[in-house]
């Protein structure tokens, strides 16, 4: 049996906050691991498809290689084995790597909330379109209907619209007046991607306000939307909708490591550091807050991970700050009650097993409704529908079980490495 | 309260709800307690084989019984109970295990059961993804695949429908002489209390010979087809009755989903719910003997689950010596999904003071009373 291959820290996604946390640890010489299932690090907002990663990436990543972080790209975390270990899947099979800390900054997906005609193809999130986008998609001439609520709508809007796509909508659930209210944060946001995005005239006639997705139609791909707005109801014709309702806190490895979920995010003290000894957790698994917050989180949990508590603390002022801006965005863009009750009983609800809202309402727990319907069974073991049930019910989710994603059975065919203390 | 039911069943697995189906039919007033969801224990961790079992002559009465009930349900049950009838192939590794393939033949036969056997040929076209050159193997038409939870959760609305009461949400934290006291201090009063909380039997009624023993499972994605029959290698009784701590059997099972379930293996190490990796790397590398091909299958998930086992492999299904009104049917191994129906009459018959289909001497309770 091999001997398990030990790092000082282990830093688990390599998004905003995995990358701050790799380099802030690697800056004083600790063998550091950075893993994450995409071929590129960047995480959800630099994930650069085809090597096009924007410069400040690039920046970070050559950093990492000048210090000793060795990455293993294109490998998932799908086990946590035994204490101080996780087992990956990647190009080179399945791998044990051993940590004496562990960083988990495995970022967020977006939320989708089920009404007619959601699971349409052609309709899918926000963030997902784009990133099909550069992955290649053609959007141009297409008429996208962007739909959902905060930030990201406009900045994918304009994305879009740069790419040459016909954009008729643009549909934001929350009110005007928290717009208003959020105000200057709303155009210091996009600005962080340094995409140039201004709130420009073309995207403020497209936005409605207070407006959300009732239905989608279409026989075999989204033909239309019908919306709603000031108890009016509209259609708009459409070849994509692109619609998501914020971003849901990965916790899924946190809570397979043990880790206390305090209301849905993993809970952590001053120092990130999680209910659980040596694992640490930064970026949106602990609250949902945009690159910036992220990024300082990651910083702090690498610096404590090495022992390096004062330049840790020095940046608690600064987290504190990007805290307070991802709380006005939260009140900004809180949910409104309409949006829990779109779907009809024959709506679905999990993809993966077909299950329908009118097969949901009848149980009064996710695991009851699960033993009993399989809703949230199938290979994404709850990731899309868990989320909305949760908001549509109240419903808290279970266990998690191994393994994290679905990974080939072979994976699962290899004997644990050899532990030398 | 007052109120004095005929009968209460303390736990709502399979086998309490089939208890509570056939109690239902003689009894108006009967009480199912639950302290979780129903068919939330084992009952939810389990495979669903239906299967006649030749592993003694008591289980096989038992389990030709329960399947014969399952098959007249079987038109009945809501299509969420997924029956299927995929028979049972026993697959024989080598000549070694070949040899003894029509022995069982004839033994399910003389029984009423069809049975045929595969040869090396047979056994490829009914099964393509089987490794080449195996010598055959046993086919058993007649045993079926179920999902448990939605089973016994239909098996307990027919008996609410008949009249039957059901508590969900306390644990019954004592029963005997007929007295049942709920986690929040009250207590019920009943003709009979018939304990059926499975591998936990033995805290209710102390002395009942039941120890855990743990299982693991596999699940991958939805691949239709790639296994049509239970699948089971003739060396599984070996491996089920090694009282060794640990042992592993290949057995595939294809669900109305498409998906493959793989099992087993079973240990004694009490309750611990961890995944054994090391186990489960050996079932996999078992399961990959038999099926080449399936290391390439997506998996979604692993589970553990517990089994109730009895010194003998036997359930235990009676009421007590010394408290006639305590009944007991528990310790269903890695049988209970089958047995539950059997159970359920055989526990009905005696409350109701008839005579049982078959013998029900070798399931008799007997206890060590500590005074
Ligand atoms: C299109 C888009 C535009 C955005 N624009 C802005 C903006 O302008 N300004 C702003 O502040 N925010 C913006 N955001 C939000 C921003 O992207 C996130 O807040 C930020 O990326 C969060 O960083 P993170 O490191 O916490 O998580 P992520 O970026 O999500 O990174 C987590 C990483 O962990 C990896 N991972 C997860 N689980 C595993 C596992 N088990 N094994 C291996 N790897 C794993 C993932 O692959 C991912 O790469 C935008 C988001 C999107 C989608
Ligand atoms: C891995 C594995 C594979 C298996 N495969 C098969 C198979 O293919 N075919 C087959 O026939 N069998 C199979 N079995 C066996 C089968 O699953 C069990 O025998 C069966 O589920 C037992 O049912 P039960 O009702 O006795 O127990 P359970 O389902 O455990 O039900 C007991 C119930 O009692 C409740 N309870 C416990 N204590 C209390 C209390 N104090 N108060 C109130 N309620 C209480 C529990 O919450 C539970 O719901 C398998 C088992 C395992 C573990």
């Amino acid at each position: 049996m091999p001997e398990l291959d030990r790092f000082d820290v282990v830093v688990v996604g390599a998004g905003p906050a995995g990358l701050a946390a790799a380099n802030a640890a690697a800056g004083f010489g600790a063998r550091v691991a950075l893993i994450d299932e995409n071929e590129l690090p960047g995480g959800q907002i630099y994930r650069a498809s085809r090597g096009s990663i924007s410069a400040s990436v690039r920046e970070v990543i050559e950093d990492l290689s000048k210090k000793s972080v060795v990455r293993f790209d294109g490998s998932t975390v799908f086990e946590a084995p035994s204490d101080g270990v996780l087992r990956l899947w990647g190009p080179r099979g399945t791998q044990d790597i051993g940590y004496r800390s562990l960083v988990l900054a495995v970022g967020g997906r977006e939320l989708f909330l089920p009404f007619p005609g959601w699971t349409l193809p052609n309709a899918m999130g926000i963030g997902g379109l784009q990133a099909l986008v550069k992955a290649g998609l053609d959007v141009r001439e297409k008429r996208v209907v962007v739909a959902g609520t905060g930030p990201l709508l406009l900045a994918v809007g304009a994305y879009l619209l740069e790419h040459g796509a016909r954009v008729p909508i643009i549909l934001e659930q929350a009110p005007l007046k928290d717009l208003a209210l959020f105000g200057a944060g709303l155009v210091r946001y996009p600005a962080k991607i340094g995409q140039g995005i201004s709130l420009g005239r073309h995207i403020a006639t497209r936005l409605r306000a207070g407006a959300w997705v009732e239905r989608a139609e279409g026989s075999r791909a989204v033909e239309s939307v019908t919306w709603r707005k000031g108890g009016k109801s509209f259609q708009t014709e459409c070849d994509f909708l692109a619609c998501a309702y914020g971003f849901v806190p990965n916790v899924e490895l946190p809570q397979l490591l043990g880790c206390e979920i305090q209301d849905g995010f993993v809970k952590v003290d001053d120092q990130q550091l999680t209910s659980v000894k040596g694992v640490f957790c930064a970026g949106e698994p602990t609250g949902i807050g945009g690159v910036d917050l992220s990024q300082v989180e990651g910083r702090i949990a690498g610096l404590v991970a090495i022992g390096q508590d004062d330049q840790a603390e020095a940046l608690f002022g600064k987290r504190e700050s990007w805290k307070r801006f991802a709380r006005s965005m939260d009140r900004a863009f809180a949910l409104r009650h309409e949006l829990m009750e779109l779907s009809t009983p024959d709506t679905i609800v999990c993809r993966c097993e077909d299950v329908r809202a009118g097969d949901l309402v009848a149980w009064e727990s996710s695991r009851t409704a699960k033993l009993q319907t399989r809703c949230g069974m199938g290979p994404c073991q709850g990731r899309i529908c868990g989320p909305a049930t949760q908001k549509l019910f109240g419903w808290t989710q279970g266990s998690v079980r191994p393994p994290l994603s679905p990974v080939p059975l072979s994976a699962l065919g290899r004997p644990l490495d050899e532990i030398e203390n | 309260m007052t109120e004095v039911f005929d009968g209460i069943v303390v736990g709502g697995g399979i086998v309490g709800c089939a208890c509570a189906y056939y109690l239902s039919e003689r009894f108006p007033k009967v009480l199912l307690i639950e302290k979780g969801p129903v068919g939330g224990g084992s009952t939810a961790a389990g495979m669903g084989h239906v299967v006649v079992m030749d592993d003694s002559r008591a289980q096989f009465a038992l389990t030709q019984y329960s399947q014969q009930l399952w098959n007249e349900l079987f038109p009945q049950l809501e299509p969420s109970c997924e029956p299927r009838s995929t028979g049972t192939l026993w697959v024989a590794a080598d000549e070694e295990e070949f040899s003894h393939v029509d022995g069982k033949r004839k033994l399910y036969e003389s029984n009423g059961l069809r049975a045929e056997v595969l040869d090396t040929k047979a056994i490829r076209e009914a099964e393509p993804h089987l490794r080449e050159g195996l010598p055959g193997g046993l086919l058993i038409p007649g045993d079926s695949v179920i999902y448990p939870m939605t089973a016994a959760a239909w098996l307990l609305d027919q008996a609410r429908l008949r009249g039957a009461k059901l508590l969900q949400g306390r644990a019954v934290v004592k029963m005997g002489q007929g007295k049942t006291t709920l986690d929040d201090g009250t207590t019920l009063d009943a003709h009979f209390v018939v304990n059926a909380t499975g591998d936990r039997a033995q805290t209710l009624t102390p002395g009942l010979p039941i120890t855990p023993r743990k299982g693991h499972l596999i699940i991958t994605d939805r691949y239709p087809g790639y296994v049509r029959h239970q699948l089971v290698e003739l060396g599984y009784l070996k491996s089920a009755h090694e009282m060794s701590n640990e042992s592993v059997a290949f057995n595939a099972q294809p669900r109305a989903t498409g998906q493959i379930l793989l099992g087993s293996s079973r240990q004694f190490v009490g309750w611990d719910p961890g995944i054994d990796r090391n186990l489960i790397a050996k079932m996999v590398a078992r399961a990959t003997e038999y099926l080449p091909g399936i290391g390439s299958l997506s998996v979604i998930r692993t589970w553990v689950g517990f089994r109730a086992t009895t010194p003998n492999s036997l359930p235990l299904i009676g009421s007590l010596q010394h408290d006639p009104a305590t009944l007991v049917a528990a310790g269903h191994e890695g049988l209970g999904i089958t047995t539950s129906l059997a159970t359920g009459k055989l526990i009905a018959d005696i409350a109701s003071g008839v005579e049982s289909k078959i013998d029900r001497n070798p399931f008799a309770v007997s206890v060590e009373v500590k005074s």
